[in-house]
């Protein structure tokens, strides 16, 4: 058995360190357990001065940070597994906060799969990471506002930002522009690092070229083509939720994301969930709701009250936020017959046309049934032929043969 | 502790500042293929978050190791298979 704390909160980013400090603040023992070697989530990587307050503000409380295990499987109600790199451990819990976070989203075109074509936030978490990224050429290109603050990033670390190519039309942007009022600050500031990047609404790519690796990119604007010579592609079509540890436990998910009530509550008793897992709102609503989150499995839910205006607030930003990056039906028709959806198995868009569901899909083309268990294709398979992941099965992750047979 | 490590890509030296990952180590050596698709395709990293699986490579003999989450260490020996 391991120690049953009261609170296990799966995702060191800023909804989990919310959730960490609110509910350690109100005597709860609480840990984290975060897949990545430092806490911080991929927003805040490498401990960016914004974070500074939240990373002091989990040093002011007792909790305790697991790092570098990836939680995989129940192994009874109360007790999930994780896997590190000397062994399985074992987490007991009387409640848990989900807060696990998105990912980028990526659609598929001919040469998405050639090296140095990465997602958006992908090049700038290697960029963190210790990528030199100084003179290289970057196109950055997708959709949503992760963009600009990618190609900000980049630049200030001495990229040469070509392009920045948004698929939103400038009338959509238009309406999100009167809606960043209250952010207008964060714009200015991205407004300040871009100067002279060019930035194009209604362009994306169409093509990737290239032998060995990225070479050559092909957008397009207003039916006219553009080719760019370029070192990297960052390309990332906004974010989906990861659901798939809150399908694991039971817990109903909705398209937007894990279904929680007012105090972050799945349908799973004692199972809350917090940020961009209950669906994508940026920063500002992941740290109010896993500060909610956090009050209410420390049974203060008056306390927890006090921040619904806020957070529904960041509620409306992110209605907007998803409105205006809505994706073209355009985007649909990337692919040729033989670009790559699947990319761990290397399955084809032609071979996929031939079915009518995921499931079927799966058992004839083994897509999404690779390591990556359909996490990067089965948001491209959503959007091209509407096809939604059914029931995730452990493990959640391929783990090594001696964390299965963990007794 | 130092402020950069030594390791070794496809038996290539490279120093890292401390903290850094092998997935960066690696595309700084000038590779970058990581690994060969199924099909033979060359692959790098796609995600850098541990997600996509694209950037395994073998550590220290182990193989499948997601070059984006594991930090360099003094010593290592990375293989890359692209």
């Amino acid at each position: 058995m391991g120690d049953a704390r009261d609170l296990l909160v799966v995702g060191a980013g800023p909804a989990g360190m919310a959730a960490a400090w609110r509910a350690a603040q109100s005597g709860l023992r609480v840990s984290v357990v975060d897949d990545n070697p430092a806490a911080g989530g991929q927003i805040w990587r490498g401990g960016p001065p914004e974070a500074t307050v939240w990373f002091e503000r989990i040093r002011s409380v007792e909790v305790d940070v697991i790092n570098g295990a990836r939680v995989f499987q129940q192994l009874r109600p109360g007790t999930l597994l994780a896997e590190t790199t000397s062994g399985v451990c074992e987490l007991s819990y009387k409640s848990l906060v989900l807060a696990t976070g998105a990912r980028e989203l990526f659609l598929p075109f001919t040469g998405w799969t050639l090296p140095n074509v990465m997602g958006a936030g992908g090049l700038q978490a290697l960029v963190k990471t210790g990528l030199p990224i100084e003179g290289k050429r970057v196109v950055v290109a997708g959709s949503g506002p992760l963009l600009l603050a990618v190609a900000a990033y980049l630049r200030g670390h001495g990229a040469n930002v070509l392009l920045i190519a948004e698929q939103a039309s400038s009338v959509q942007l238009a309406r999100f522009a009167v809606g960043l009022f209250s952010k207008r600050s964060q714009a200015f500031e991205l407004k300040r690092q871009l100067k002279g990047v060019p930035y194009r609404s209604g362009c994306w790519v169409l093509e990737a070229h290239g032998t060995e690796k990225l070479e050559v990119v092909t957008l397009v604007r207003d039916k006219k083509r553009l080719r760019i010579e370029c070192d990297y592609l960052a390309c990332g079509f906004h974010l989906v939720p990861n659901v798939e540890l809150a399908k694991l436990l039971g817990s109903d998910v909705e398209p937007r994301g894990v279904k929680v009530n007012e105090f972050q509550q799945t349908t799973v008793a004692n199972v809350y969930s917090a940020g961009e897992t209950t669906g994508i709102g940026g920063l500002e609503l992941s740290l109010v709701e896993g500060e909610i989150a956090g009050l209410a499995a420390a049974g203060k839910h008056d306390a927890a009250r006090e921040l619904f205006p806020l957070r529904a607030k960041q509620r409306k930003f992110a209605d907007l936020l998803n409105r205006t990056f809505a994706l073209r039906d355009e985007l649909k028709h990337l692919s040729t017959p033989q670009t790559i959806v699947c990319r761990c198995e290397d399955v084809t868009f032609e071979r996929l046309q031939k079915h009518s569901s995921w499931r079927a899909a799966k058992l004839q083309t083994r897509c999404g049934m690779g390591p990556c268990q359909g996490r990067i294709c089965g948001g491209a398979v959503e959007f091209l032929f509407g096809w939604r992941a059914e029931s995730v099965r452990p493990p959640a992750l391929p783990v090594r043969i001696d964390s299965l047979i963990h007794k | 502790m130092s402020e950069f490590v030594t390791l070794a890509v496809n038996g290539i030296a490279v120093e890292m500042p401390a903290g850094s990952m092998v997935s960066a180590a690696i595309l700084k050596t000038g590779t970058q293929s990581f690994r060969r698709s199924v099909t033979g395709e060359p692959r790098g990293p796609l995600c850098g978050m541990g997600i996509c699986f694209e950037c395994r490579v073998t550590i220290d003999g182990e193989q499948h190791c997601r070059s984006c989450q594991t930090v360099c260490r003094n010593g290592m020996d990375v293989r890359t298979d692209g």
